[in-house]
């Protein structure tokens, strides 16, 4: 059908939005669980609790919208990634669940306040790692026949995705720490200052692995990067300053600037990331054309997209507003 | 034994959607209660509502995070174990399932932190207004998911091109012939839910004379308005099941256990479906009500489950007993309303110690009701995902193999079960801590007041401590 703009695009962006707004936002909240075994007191634990009770419901809003998006832009990508990534889905959900409902539980617990600690740490782990597994996935590709997902149940789990979820484990506990600096004063953001730098370098870690690794595997992603040197090369750079500032910023004590770079690092990384894929969604055989759902599903969802989104985001923001400031370990509830 | 994927899966979201279904059909009724109280505690400055408001809310917050974990579940089940149904309808499911984040779960989960957290942090009108975006929030949520669930009772608006649905008219599809009595009919249900179980949980405190005013005053609103609502239930009920005798025969068939088409019908109260030999056993039966209820004739036909081949007839045992198990707790819940109406006129309601213990039974049946209408309604669709245009097997995931699914299964059982008995835990434990508990300044022990037992100790906490 001939459309007057690229719908198809559009969507992409949009989608693109969506799972980069849940990573950063659910990244924190994620990284608080992942942090939490190691936290010195239990007195940390509530501060790093109570600082995101309010807010993490919002912030996993955002996966249920990256699928049910999907389904409605590119069905194909749900109809493959979820089949192809059945155990790992439900690794990840299982994970919520127990850290979802540890918010609530442990708050009203007293002698098994420990178990729901470790449902809290574990359950974030787990879903920390599968989500990075899936990013692993989605660099390594599918095997598909005729639009349907035809490999095996564990094709997804290789030593590269192994790599990808415990680096995403440690991003989601960089973003962590840097929001606990922001929101937490005294021993807890002293603690969350020592943190940050020694998590800055697993990331960075992960990251020298990943861009070696994949043009070595990937034909497609080489001749992307290294054919003809392009302005992508811009984004890995901009990262890696975001790195650069995180370090400084931590040195002086600065108290938003490192939360901030983080988020930036993140960005760029991703941005990188889907630049060395563009245009493929369902890598090695679809692209988001392929992917597509029909033009009058995406202009119809795009009509409620275009004037609900600012909405949500508007008073999302309100809520963060409404608890700004610094957290302490009670008072809630 | 070969391992099932179709039957595996099937088991799998049976047991995930029930799990899930019973927590919003409380939600969506409590969230409107409590808006209810904070309007009541805004407008009449009655201490008495707010009292009994931040309670609820504590109920409500642990039934609302189960609520969404469990839902989080379902929004990826579609994909894992039914990919080829979800490719099929995404041009559908899609837009209206993301509708229903970006109108529902959004609104619901923002201002959720603020019902929740926020009442010193914003004015008490603010705190209202959150209170009743979040009641908003959970009806905008039905709206989508029942118009997702009667698209597939009664498709129309779509057409099939190679493979995929395609939507022709958005009015149609969402405005689909079954939606408004399903979506009528879950508003009720879930009203009903909310109210027996505050009528059940205040009946239980007035037994221990906990707190007497504040529980009197929401029992004698939870009365009222069942009173109002269950016999409501009854007749929306019965233009559902017209409504699906003229769309969904065969389903309404395996309700009323009825093998031939035919005139001057018995209902039956009691018999066991047989559909090996396409046959009951033991029927006990009122000579041609079936016709009088379906058709509003004593002679009216009604459909026969013969009229399609056995392959597409439904698990006949299931849907008609699940029906009954419905309807008798319908019946039931319309006896309480008019039994509390008679005491009331009485002036004793709340003295009646056995009206009270039996509304505390009560506070269960329409969790019975709910899933048993549910069961009427999806198993009596089998064979079809889709009604007359895709079945079960079509839906499944080629690549789902027989040990994957029960690898899931298993998982999610045992998930769900320890959640579950976490959440009725504590649940357990809010009840018994009962408004006094809940209106305490420091009702959440933070670290400088540790492991208290939380026995009896807490009802003594502060008996008149705030008013
Ligand atoms: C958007 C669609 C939708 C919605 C809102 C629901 N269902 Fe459903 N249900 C399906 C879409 C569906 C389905 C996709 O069509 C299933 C999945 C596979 C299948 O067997 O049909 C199904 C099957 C299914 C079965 C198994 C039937 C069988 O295999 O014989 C049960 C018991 C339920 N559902 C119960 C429920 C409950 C308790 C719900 C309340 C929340 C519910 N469903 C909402
Ligand atoms: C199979 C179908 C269903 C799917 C895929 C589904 C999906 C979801 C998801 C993803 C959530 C969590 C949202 C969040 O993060 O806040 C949720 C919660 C909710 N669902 Fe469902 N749901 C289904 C059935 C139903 C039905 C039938 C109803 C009621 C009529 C319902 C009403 C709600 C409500 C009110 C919530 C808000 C949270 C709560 O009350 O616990 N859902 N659902
Ligand atoms: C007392 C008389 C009642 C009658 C005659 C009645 C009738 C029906 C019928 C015919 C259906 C199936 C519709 C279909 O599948 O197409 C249904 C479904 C259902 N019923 Fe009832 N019902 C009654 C009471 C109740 C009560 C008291 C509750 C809960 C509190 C309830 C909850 C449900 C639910 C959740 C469904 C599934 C969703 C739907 O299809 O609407 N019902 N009911």
């Amino acid at each position: 059908m001939e459309q007057p703009f690229d719908l198809t695009l559009i969507w992409a962006g949009i989608i693109g939005f969506g799972i980069m707004m849940y990573v950063l936002m659910d990244g924190f909240d994620l990284g608080q669980g992942i942090l939490f075994p190691f936290a010195p007191n239990e007195h940390t634990r509530d501060v790093m609790m109570n600082s995101v009770a309010p807010v993490w419901d919002g912030n996993e809003t955002w996966l249920v919208l990256g699928g049910a998006g999907l389904l409605a832009a590119f069905p194909l990508v749900y109809s493959v990634f979820l089949p192809a990534l059945y155990i790992g889905v439900f690794l990840l959900l299982a994970g919520l669940i127990f850290r979802g409902v540890a918010f609530e539980f442990r708050f009203k617990a007293k002698t098994s306040r420990y178990l729901w600690n470790w449902a809290f740490a574990g359950g974030s782990t787990v879903a920390a790692f599968a989500q990075g597994a899936v990013v692993g996935a989605y660099i390594q590709g599918f095997k598909t026949e005729n639009l349907v997902y035809v490999g095996g149940a564990l094709d997804w789990l290789t030593p590269f995705t192994v790599i990808t979820g415990a680096g995403l484990v440690a991003g989601y506990a960089l973003l962590g720490s840097t929001w606990l600096i922001m929101k937490s004063e005294g021993e807890v953001q002293d603690w969350a200052y020592k943190l940050t730098p020694r998590l800055l370098l697993g990331v960075l870690a992960v990251f020298a692995i990943v861009s070696v690794y994949t043009p070595f595997v990937d034909p497609f992603v080489k001749s992307r990067w290294f054919d003809s040197v392009s302005l992508i090369w811009l984004l890995p750079a901009l990262a890696m300053y975001c790195a650069f500032i995180i370090f400084r910023a931590v040195k002086k004590r600065d108290e938003g600037l490192p939360f901030v770079a983080t988020m930036g690092l993140f960005v760029f990384s991703y941005l990188a990331l889907l630049a060395s894929k563009w245009p493929y969604i369902v890598p090695p055989n679809y692209t988001i054309y392929d992917a597509a759902s029909a033009p009058e599903s995406q202009l119809f969802l795009l009509l409620g997209f275009l004037f609900v989104i600012p909405i949500v985001l508007a008073y999302t923001a309100w809520t963060y507003w409404v608890f700004r400031g610094k957290v302490k370990a009670t008072g809630y509830h | 034994m070969d391992l099932d994927p179709l039957v595996l899966s099937r088991i799998q979201f049976a047991f995930v959607v029930c799990f899930h279904a019973i927590f919003p059909v409380f939600t969506i009724g409590l969230a409107s209660t409590i808006a209810g109280f904070e309007t009541l505690s805004f407008k009449t400055n009655n201490p008495i509502w707010q009292k009994l408001s931040k309670f609820w809310i504590q109920v409500f917050a642990v039934v609302f995070g189960m609520g969404v974990v469990s839902g989080i579940v379902m929004s990826f089940q579609f994909g894992t174990n039914w990919s080829n149904f979800s490719y099929a309808t995404a041009n559908f499911l899609g837009p209206v399932l993301s509708y229903e984040v970006i109108t529902a779960f959004f609104l619901e989960a923002a201002f959720l932190g603020v019902l929740l957290f926020g009442r010193d942090k914003v004015p008490q009108g603010v705190h209202l207004f959150a209170a009743i975006m979040v009641a908003t929030g959970t009806f905008i949520s039905s709206f989508w998911i029942l118009a997702a669930n009667s698209l597939l009772q009664t498709p129309d608006g779509l057409v099939l091109v190679k493979g995929m649905y395609h939507v022709v008219s958005w009015a149609d599809a969402l405005f689909n012939p079954s939606f408004a009595y399903r979506f009528a009919h879950m508003a009720l249900a879930s009203f009903l839910t909310a109210a027996f179980v505050v009528a059940g949980v205040s009946a239980w405190f007035l037994i221990q004379k906990r707190e007497v005013q504040a529980n009197r005053k929401a029992l004698s609103v939870a009365l009222w308005f069942l009173l109002f609502l269950a016999p409501l239930q009854a007749i929306v009920g019965d233009f559902h099941g017209l409504n699906t005798l003229k769309h969904q025969p065969t389903k309404v068939a395996a309700m009323e256990g009825n093998w031939e088409t035919g005139k001057g019908v018995p209902l039956l109260l009691f018999a066991i479906p047989d559909k090996e030999n396409q046959t009951n056993h033991f029927e006990v039966k009122i000579p041609n009500m079936a016709s009088f209820v379906l058709t509003h004739d004593w002679d009216g036909e009604v459909p026969g489950l013969k009229d399609v081949p056995i392959e597409e007839q439904p698990p006949v045992f299931a849907v008609f007993w699940a029906f009954r198990v419905m309807v008798a707790m319908g019946l039931l819940m319309i006896g309480f309303a008019i039994w509390g109406l008679f005491l009331r006129i009485g002036g004793k309601y709340y003295q009646s110690t056995m009206f009270l213990n039996g509304l505390r039974l009560m506070s269960l049946s329409p969790f019975f009701a709910v899933l048993a209408g549910w069961i009427v309604t999806e198993t009596g669709r089998a064979p079809w995902l889709i009604y007359q245009q895709m079945t079960h097997a079509q839906g499944l995931t080629p690549s789902l193999t027989g040990a994957m699914a029960l690898f899931t299964l298993i998982g999610y059982v045992i998930v769900y079960a320890l959640v579950f008995s976490a959440g009725v835990y504590y649940l357990l434990k809010v009840f018994r801590g009962g408004l006094e508990k809940a209106n305490a300044p420091h009702e959440l022990d933070s670290i400088e007041r540790p492991s208290r037992p939380f026995s009896a100790a807490h009802a003594s906490l502060d008996e008149e401590g705030e008013k």
